[in-house]
């Protein structure tokens, strides 16, 4: 009889493994792709790519094992490394912050019930569609070129301009322009979020006397900082990606001064195949991004609200 | 008072076209110069109306450079993009369901992986992937641009789709399972069918991103005649290739068209899409 049912009990135990198993099998099953994707061409290749980044490597000769001196040339011997990190990060810092700005403003801006705001909206976020691509890339280089339409804008009111893009000085700001121009995601992000805010909050603090500065301030901002959050992990993760602009307008000169990260990278893997060298760079890339998004949700918890936490 | 809300309405939609107009500008003034005569497009610059009409620019341009039209750079880049489209369709669907439906082991962990990924830089994959297809021969073939998207080499997309899928109610599953469906046919047949708008929004963003990316066509494509639109407008661009301009921008036009098109007729479901992920999520 005992034995009877610990027969029994081990056949359950071993239906409900048996179960367990198809269902991790269908699971397994329908992410296959990405896993695949994910063991195949990220985390194996990366691996990989840490190997190359010891080594000296052009692609067509087997890899030479040099240890740290990749690395070690980076950090202590090559200047165009550390202005590539200074132009990089004044970029993300001089276009995340004013690009967020513009988005939020233009989103308080189309946060109301008028007529012609779905008109609007779409009108500003044509340039985010197109922005990025080549044509908008050779255009702006005109734009803003000698004889371009800036200066003969700047020509009416007796200014005489440079050629922007050419200049040492300004040629890095023509690049932060394109990228601020280009607001549109984050503006529509911080509409739906400006729109997810009771009205009630308002009509209360209108009743205590707070001005709309105040209400901006004490309601607005913080009410929205988890949509804040977002857009700046996403924009500062774009921002150390940008590459397009960089190669295209300026081709990272004049005198390095646009030269972006991802150019830089560019340069050493495709211009001089040096491999090894490149994948260094991209490993030095992953860290830095990774240190900035820790930085952020490390920071997050002093100023974003989430309303299921209650109040602060 | 009623006067003052006049004025504060007319003002609200003056500066709001004042601003828009500085918004759209460089791309009319791209139109406008498209169509200038030559000598006059940085003559006149800031100009957007072209004294005399100049059409001939667009089919000088088509006729592209070397023995390469447009055309073949249009018809690589709808390959290209189409491809990556349905393999990016393919994959986020799949593995979304499995993501949001499938109560396998180590779900969770493999979920982070995927979040993970979701941030990662393309660069920092870019020299690994570029050893990687190199040594499979793939370089200078359309596959490193395409296969990538079969595998769920995106993951916003899966992302987006989980967070739609999760919306579908689980009773609909579960009535199916009673009626002794399978898992997959409650994916074909149950949810697949409801997750049409996010199906729409997928193929947009994919279709955008596609047919504007520049970098990784750059990367692998050598020979001329596999070249995307991107890549043959940045080669007709060349500042040492150049001889007039109007062609240049009529060009570059012509590259924009297919995005503002698909822009001004499917713009509800990019909104959603770009929403979806940052303020339900």
């Amino acid at each position: 009889m005992a034995q009877e049912m610990k027969v029994e009990g081990r056949v359950q135990k071993s239906n409900k493994l048996r179960s367990q198993l198809r269902t991790d099998l269908i699971g397994l099953g329908f992410i296959a792709p990405w896993l695949v994707g994910f063991l195949g061409f990220i985390v194996g290749p990366m691996l990989v790519s840490l190997y190359f980044s010891f080594t000296n490597y052009d692609l067509l000769s087997t890899p030479v094992w040099i240890g740290l001196e990749n690395y070690v040339q980076m950090f202590t011997n090559d200047d165009r490394f550390w202005k590539a990190i200074r132009v990089t990060f004044i970029f993300v810092f001089g276009s995340v912050p004013l690009k967020l700005a513009f988005a939020l403003f233009v989103a308080m801006l189309f946060n109301t019930k008028r007529r012609g705001v779905g008109l609007y909206r779409t009108l500003y976020y044509v340039p985010s569609i197109l922005g990025g691509s080549v044509a908008i890339a050779v255009v702006w280089k005109q734009l803003f070129g000698m004889n371009g339409a800036i200066n003969d804008v700047l020509g009416f009111f007796g200014i005489s301009g440079t050629d922007w893009v050419a200049s040492p000085d300004f040629a890095l700001s023509t690049l932060i322009i394109l990228v601020v121009w280009q607001f549109g995601s984050p503006m529509l992000i911080f509409l739906a979020g400006l729109k997810a805010i009771p009205y009630e909050l308002y009509e209360a603090a209108s009743v205590d006397g707070a001005n709309p500065v105040v209400q901006f301030f004490k309601i607005t901002l913080p009410m929205l900082s988890p949509v804040i959050f977002f857009n700046l992990v996403m924009q500062t993760i774009h921002g150390f990606m940008a590459f397009t602009q960089s190669f295209l307008i300026t081709e990272g000169g004049p005198m390095d001064n646009t030269l972006f990260y991802a150019v830089y990278l560019y340069e050493k893997a495709f211009a001089h195949f040096d491999m090894g060298y490149a994948s260094a760079l991209a490993w030095v890339l992953l860290l830095i991004c990774a240190l900035f998004t820790a930085f952020i949700f490390r920071t997050a918890k002093s100023w974003v609200y989430y309303e299921s936490e209650g109040g602060n | 008072m009623m006067k003052n809300k006049k004025t504060r309405t007319l003002l609200y939609h003056g500066g709001i076209w004042a601003l828009g107009f500085l918004m759209i500008y460089p791309i009319l003034w791209t139109i406008a110069s498209s169509l200038k005569p030559e000598s006059e497009i940085f003559r006149n610059a800031a100009s957007l109306i072209p004294t005399e009409w100049n059409w001939g620019s667009y089919a000088q341009g088509w006729e592209g450079f070397g023995n390469l039209t447009f055309t073949t750079f249009f018809i690589n880049s709808t390959f290209v993009t189409t491809m990556v489209v349905i393999g990016t369709l393919f994959s986020s669907t799949l593995v979304a369901f499995g993501f949001a439906r499938v109560n396998f082991r180590f779900r969770t962990p493999l979920f982070v992986c995927m979040i993970v990924t979701l941030m990662l830089p393309q660069q920092v994959t870019l020299i690994p992937q570029y050893i990687l297809f190199h040594n499979l021969g793939w370089v200078n073939t359309y596959l490193p641009l395409i296969v990538p998207a079969f595998i769920g080499g995106i993951p916003f997309f899966i992302f987006l789709m989980i967070q739609f899928i999760r919306g579908i109610p689980r009773e609909l599953d579960e009535a199916a399972y009673m009626d002794g469906a399978s898992t997959f046919s409650i994916f074909w047949r149950v949810v697949l069918p409801l997750t049409t708008p996010a199906l729409a929004t997928v193929a947009i963003f994919s279709f955008y991103w596609t047919w504007d990316d520049f970098m990784t066509p750059l990367v692998y494509l050598n020979d001329t005649k596999l070249y995307t639109v991107a890549l043959g407008l940045q080669m007709f661009s060349d500042p040492s290739s150049v001889s007039a301009w109007a062609p240049m921008f009529a060009m570059s036009v012509v590259s924009i068209v297919p995005q503002l098109l698909v822009f001004l007729f499917f713009q509800k479901y990019l909104v959603e899409g770009i929403t979806a992920g940052s303020v339900k999520g």
